[in-house]
């Protein structure tokens, strides 16, 4: 059984593109990289980075200061662009405060500030204004945003690594379908951090160059930080937008951090939300691959692709647009999906030069313009954890 | 409101080493003494994936084990993981790695970072491809948890394993974070019609205005308030008890889980 679509009413997201929806189309109209050399203070690192601007500098006159940090900071950012806060406000008095469901990923949260804590500790003590419950913690983001918004309906944190901001929308449909809440703002944020650059460096799946995903010499992910936000609410009327169409999620129960070879995982989660939105294969316009550009990952995805779609759908990563922006690459590659929707837009391959001659999905390698319905969003996390999901019109 | 069907319970905390101990104690027949839990050799992990595990993995993995002890087919159950603050044994190690000049942070550390370690290795050792999620949410994690695993089970029609665990925190943390025990517990919940063993059908609906629920005895009460899993101690002794009860469960700052207990 198909469930019921929802409509996405208003979205915005903040990434190395820079603020706000029109920053992003932009870039992805003219195939321009917000990727830059990794200039992030105390980093050694030789890679690229896709780093916002203006964070450090940033007031953060929220009348909340103990969720200062850069992560909150971001989401504080993002919420501030494409007239958000009225859409929001709206909402609230459409169906009252405490009817809104709130869902956001994450995957590192706002560990920076526990490196910073780290790094100033004397004596084997962290320093007295650190903390850990307003700016590290998982549900952060939750908690800030939920009193910057003034909400107070149900709230879930979803931290499954790179998944994280894909899952918000399968779990804000759930909650609706079950009445615990009547609208959802879903949404997702990671930030750059030490943790994530040297631990994924120590599993030797940094690249030192632009990432290249599809390509034959692709060697590992640059790593991004992004935030986005999206209002769903049911079908009404008099509502013209994009809907989420789909959801499917599935586990590889292969391994912690290699995906499954013959992207069983991937495939089960494609499968699932085709499944949901009561659609055929051959009825997806387009698919914006997960597509990290790690040897392992996009080798996995590509099988589980062709396997299920051949080489009919056009395909492309747009990690060499804002690197890999981990526990915010669902809901930035949601809204990706939904302004190629509405812009008639199929962004290009960025970065990579020759395709891997052994990977066969159907890689857009030069933008194309043409009108296109429906659009699946892959995303994949450490621990086998898989979310697909398809936008387009209900 | 939602209404879900609870099969088992998997639980560990100091003093409580299962759920037939455990039961025994809420209904009374037992005194509760404090005492250091036994090393942590969760079933479904292999002993080789047991050494490159932590202690936070394997408290949740034998939580679950314990749960799921009389379940035929573990591989067709949604999970549900919830814990406040991950592994912060791992974040500690990590961190100061971080503040050493050549950064030596451990591969095999930085991929058991992520919050969904547990669920991850979980779904490996119970062949499990179902949708697995994992959640904060503070001290009302164990709410969260339960309201999220009752929502997936009526909607995908599944049953859904909950685990909600916590460990306390090495120091430097454990002066900013306050953990004063481990505490792990596991819950099979499924749609209102499934067979099988049944402890208790659980309604659940986020509301305002009741007060929490405390535990009467003083040392439960303590423990209750030792790790967010504590906070499932007023909905287990009515389980134990089999008596119909109607409970709040702390949830949101300002959103409480009203839920309404009937013995099966």
């Amino acid at each position: 059984m198909p469930i019921t679509p929802l409509t996405i009413t208003h979205y915005t997201l903040t990434n190395a593109l820079g603020r706000g929806r029109e920053a992003s189309l932009q870039a992805l109209r003219n195939d321009h990289s917000g990727l830059r050399p990794c200039d992030l203070p105390n980093v050694d690192l030789e890679t690229w980075i896709g780093r916002v601007n203006g964070l450090e500098e940033m007031a953060f006159n929220t009348g909340l200061e103990t969720f200062d940090c850069r992560n909150n900071r971001l989401a504080c950012l993002a919420l501030q662009q494409d007239d958000f806060l009225p859409a929001v406000e709206r909402a609230k008095q459409d169906y009252g405060a405490d009817r809104i469901g709130l869902f956001l990923g994450t995957s590192t949260s706002g560990i920076a500030t526990t490196e910073t804590a780290y790094l100033e500790r004397t004596d084997d003590r962290l320093p007295p204004d650190y903390a850990p419950a307003d700016t590290h913690n998982i549900f952060s983001a939750n908690s800030f945003v939920r009193r910057f918004l003034g909400l107070a309906g149900p709230s879930l944190a979803i931290s499954t690594a790179c998944s994280s901001s894909a899952k918000v929308f399968a779990a804000a449909h759930r909650y609706i379908e079950t009445g615990i809440c009547d609208a959802a703002l879903v949404g997702g944020i990671d930030s750059l951090c030490l943790t994530t650059l040297y631990g994924f460096t120590a599993l030797d799946l940094v690249s030192a160059q632009t990432c290249r995903p599809w390509d034959r010499a692709r060697n590992g992910i640059n790593i991004g930080e992004a935030a986005g936000f999206a209002l769903l609410q049911r079908p009404r009327d008099n509502l013209s937008a994009p809907s989420l169409l789909g959801y499917g999620e599935s586990s590889d129960a292969y391994h912690m951090s290699t995906p499954h070879p013959q992207g069983d995982g991937a495939l089960s989660a494609m499968q699932q939300a085709l499944q949901r939105a009561g659609l055929e294969p051959g009825e997806i316009d387009y698919i914006n691959l997960h597509g990290t550009a790690t040897r392992s990952n996009d080798a996995s995805e590509d099988r589980a692709v062709y396997r299920l779609f051949g080489r009919q759908p056009a395909c492309s990563s747009t990690k060499g647009f804002t690197g890999h922006t981990l526990g915010a690459s669902g809901i930035t590659e949601s809204i990706f999906s939904l302004l190629c929707l509405e812009d008639g837009l199929l962004p290009c391959n960025l970065q990579t030069r020759q395709t891997d001659p052994n990977l066969q999905a159907n890689i857009v390698l030069q933008r194309q313009h043409r009108p296109i319905s429906r659009v699946l969003s892959n995303s994949f996390g450490f621990g086998g954890n898989n979310c697909s999901l398809i936008f387009g019109e209900a | 409101m939602i209404k879900v069907r609870l099969h088992s319970v998997g639980i560990l905390a100091p003093g409580l080493a299962g759920w037939r101990e455990t039961a025994s104690l809420l209904r009374k027949e037992t005194a509760y003494t404090a005492s250091e839990l036994s090393p942590l050799k969760p079933a479904s992990l292999k002993p080789n994936e047991r050494r490159r595990t932590t202690n936070t993995i394997k408290l949740a993995l034998q939580a679950a084990d314990e749960a799921l002890k009389q379940w035929p087919d573990p591989q067709q159950l949604i999970s549900v993981f919830s814990s406040s603050e991950g592994d912060l044994t791992i974040v500690d190690q990590i961190c100061t790695a971080l503040s050493q000049q050549e950064r030596p942070v451990s591969p095999t550390q930085f991929h058991n970072s992520v919050h969904n370690a547990p669920a991850g290795y979980w779904s490996i050792g119970a062949g499990s491809r179902q949708a697995s999620t994992s959640l904060g949410g503070l001290d009302g994690c164990f709410a969260a948890a339960l309201l999220e695993a009752s929502v997936q089970t009526l909607t995908e029609g599944k049953p859904a394993l909950m685990v909600c665990y916590d460990l306390p925190p090495p120091k430097p943390l454990a002066d900013f974070i306050h953990l004063r025990d481990p505490i792990a517990v596991a819950l099979l919940l499924s749609a209102e019609n499934t067979p099988g063993d049944v402890l208790a059908d659980i309604t659940l609906q986020p509301g305002l205005g009741a007060e929490e629920n405390r535990m009467t005895d003083d040392t439960l009460e303590t423990l209750r308030l030792a790790a967010p899993a504590g906070r499932s101690l007023p909905l287990l002794q009515a389980v134990a008890n089999r008596t119909a009860a109607k409970l709040s469960l702390p949830y949101l700052p300002d959103l409480d889980l009203h839920l309404e207990v009937s013995p099966c």
